[in-house]
């Protein structure tokens, strides 16, 4: 991978969210998330930019990237599809859902299509309990009330 | 209350459309809680405002359901440096969906109340913690904060007075503990989400070393509520012990599930039949977890006369938690369910205390080879031993969460658990 560098424009958008905190530190979980909609991951080498921007421990940036599901400690599909399988989501067909999204796309949970468009995960409780069962796409829009064929027109659609 | 409670018009979430626009807001008597306070703060002290807070009862809508005013009060004298309010709106409680309500239809109302505590606190600086994957709701909140500040609600020199307040928003990366208030703390500070040994509370030590204290963002949404209309009407307001507006959220197999906004100390079983439209299919209950997944379980036949409120819970043998109802039909299998609960636990567990890490790993593990057939009886005696020996050893309360379903569920349902174990290959004959 070449030299990995922010822009004068999100190196700026870093001042202001050092800015909120008084120490630079307490910045690393939002600089992650601006290298992570960047890079699509934060990989190791993202990882010690993000340390050196904010002049903090490289092992500091490493414990709290891992510690935290939402980022992406690996490359992943263009469209990650977060199913919810917990309690409410389970009771509502949660696992139906995910099992056909398997067969559809011909992998299983945790893996990646080989034309790398998607990835598959089963989540925890993402607050949408109401509106069982439901998927998140890459850490953004959540879809809910899910049936089949809800499922497969989205597939069809992204 | 208990037979007018239909008639009750919501106060969190009124029905009024577009409310999350200010001058929606501030057309419906919005700020003028706030407004009452700082115009005439000889009337509404620091100390006056605490103690209505308190006399009024709010119970922490986070779950633990400690007095708002209370809490309050811990804080130690100022002494010049920083002090904070972290609200925490990191709702990942399996069941629990109501914050976000608030968030996206009434946010103005939570940073009235928060700039009100921050008020009677002496605290400059407000953080809003967000779970990450609430990104929507994060951007739609932001859009609220930026308005109170262009209107003068926050910043410098709130509405000409001397009173200074700024609040920053901030979310989270996925992690469910980071919403337990010492975890919330470290992942403020940007680091890994690890629960800190209690005491000192964050009163004494939270932020940075500094006094601090942790609201749930439901809980901050009743305060301006107190303020412009008494202690005393607003503990009039359903349960005696446990008054006020609650936000319920019902999930599982209802018809209509969704997030409802009545008093506290509403019969249960008219929640899941006449407000979320009774069970699906036309089938019969089995079992209702009250207030999110940590709540112990109550089989039908225990919810005659149940009502929603910490002292009927309690007594019913549960708790009120999050009031995240999640209702189960006859269909429900229970060890499937539990098997879930305890394989969220032991994914969520941040790993720092020995038992909590391996005794998560333990249930679920054990739960497994029950839900597969390969259980045997004396499995069951070896998952309440487990909990035995986890509960109240741990830094946080993410432990005991894991024990209490696990114990109730398999005491309450008994029967459904040992067949599962007699019908598997590795029954003794
Ligand atoms: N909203 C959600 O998504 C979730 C909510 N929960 C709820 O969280 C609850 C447990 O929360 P905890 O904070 O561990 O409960 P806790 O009972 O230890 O504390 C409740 C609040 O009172 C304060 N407090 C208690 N005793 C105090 C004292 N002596 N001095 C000063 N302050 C004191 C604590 O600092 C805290 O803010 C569970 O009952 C569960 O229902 C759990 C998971 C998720
Ligand atoms: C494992 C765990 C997770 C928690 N998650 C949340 C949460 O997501 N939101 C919340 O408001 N409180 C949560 N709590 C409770 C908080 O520790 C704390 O009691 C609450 O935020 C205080 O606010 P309140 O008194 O206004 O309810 C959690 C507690 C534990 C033990
Ligand atoms: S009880 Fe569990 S979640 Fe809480 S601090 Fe200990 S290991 Fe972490
Ligand atoms: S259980 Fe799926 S969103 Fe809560």
């Amino acid at each position: 991978m070449a030299e990995l560098s922010f822009t004068e424009e999100e190196l700026k958008e870093i001042e202001q969210l050092k800015a909120k905190f008084p120490t630079a530190k307490a910045a690393t979980l939002q600089v992650l998330w601006v290298a992570q909609r960047k890079y699509g991951h934060v990989e190791p080498e993202v990882q010690n930019l993000v340390a050196e921007t904010l002049d903090v421990p490289k092992s500091h940036v490493h414990g709290v990237a891992s510690f935290y599901t939402q980022y992406y400690k690996e490359e992943k599909g263009k469209f990650v599809l977060d199913v919810c399988t917990c309690l409410s989501c389970q009771l509502c067909g949660g696992y139906d859902i995910l099992h056909h999204l398997e067969e559809k796309l011909g992998i299983e949970a945790g893996e990646t299509t080989d034309d790398g468009m998607f990835s598959i995960q089963s989540v925890e409780c993402l607050g949408a309990c109401g509106y069982a069962p439901m998927l998140q796409v890459t850490n953004g829009v959540y879809v809910n009330n899910l049936t089949k064929e809800k499922v497969d027109t989205l597939i069809d659609n992204l | 209350m208990a037979q007018d409670w239909k008639s009750f018009e919501p106060l969190l979430i009124p029905d009024i459309p577009n409310l999350q626009q200010i001058e929606v807001y501030e057309g419906n008597g919005g700020y003028d809680a706030l407004k009452k306070i700082l115009n005439d703060q000889n009337e509404w002290s620091r100390d006056n405002v605490v103690n209505e807070v308190k006399q009024a009862n709010i119970r922490g809508r986070g779950g633990a359901g400690f007095n708002a005013g209370l809490k309050w009060s811990f804080m130690p004298d100022p002494d010049g440096g920083p002090r904070y309010l972290a609200c925490n709106g990191d709702e990942s409680e399996p069941g629990t969906f109501k914050d976000r309500k608030i968030f996206e239809f009434n946010p103005h109302l939570f940073i009235e109340g928060a700039l009100i505590a921050a008020y009677a606190m002496t605290i400059d600086t407000i953080y809003v913690y967000i779970r990450g994957e609430y990104i929507s709701w994060v951007e739609k909140f932001q859009k609220a904060v930026d308005d109170a500040y262009e209107k003068g609600y926050l910043g410098e020199n709130i509405m000409g007075t001397d009173i200074s307040i700024d609040l920053e928003v901030t979310y989270g990366a996925g992690a469910y503990i980071c919403g337990e208030e010492t975890s919330m703390l470290e992942s403020l500070e940007g680091k890994r989400g690890y629960p800190r040994v209690k005491p000192p509370f964050p009163a004494q030590k939270g932020l940075w070393g500094r006094p601090t204290t942790i609201n749930n963002i439901e809980t901050l949404a009743n305060v301006p509520l107190v303020i412009n209309n008494g202690a005393q009407w607003y503990s009039d307001l359903g349960a005696e012990e446990h008054p006020g507006p609650v936000l319920y959220g019902i999930s599982g197999h209802v018809n209509q599930p969704g997030v409802y906004e009545y008093p506290t100390g509403v019969p249960v079983l008219e929640l899941i039949n006449d407000v979320a439209g009774g069970i699906r299919g036309g089938k019969d209950l089995k079992a209702l977890i009250p207030g999110g997944s940590s709540t112990p379980v109550l089989r039908a036949d225990q919810l005659e006369g149940v009502t929603m409120n910490s002292d009927s819970l309690k007594d019913a043998g549960s708790m009120m938690g999050t009031a995240g109802m999640v209702v189960m039909d006859e269909d429900t299998d229970m060890v499937d369910v539990l098997w879930r609960i305890a394989h969220f636990y032991h994914h969520e567990s941040c790993g720092q205390c020995t038992p909590c890490r391996e005794g998560t790993g333990w249930l679920e593990k054990v739960l497994l080879k029950i839900k597969n057939g390969e259980g045997e009886m004396k499995d069951l005696d070896l998952l309440l031993d487990v909990g035995n020996q986890m509960e109240g050893r741990t830094i946080c309360a993410l432990a005991d969460a894991a024990v209490w379903p696990v114990r109730h569920t398999i005491n309450r349902f008994r029967d459904e658990f040992e067949a599962r174990c007699k019908k598997s290959t590795h029954a003794v004959a």
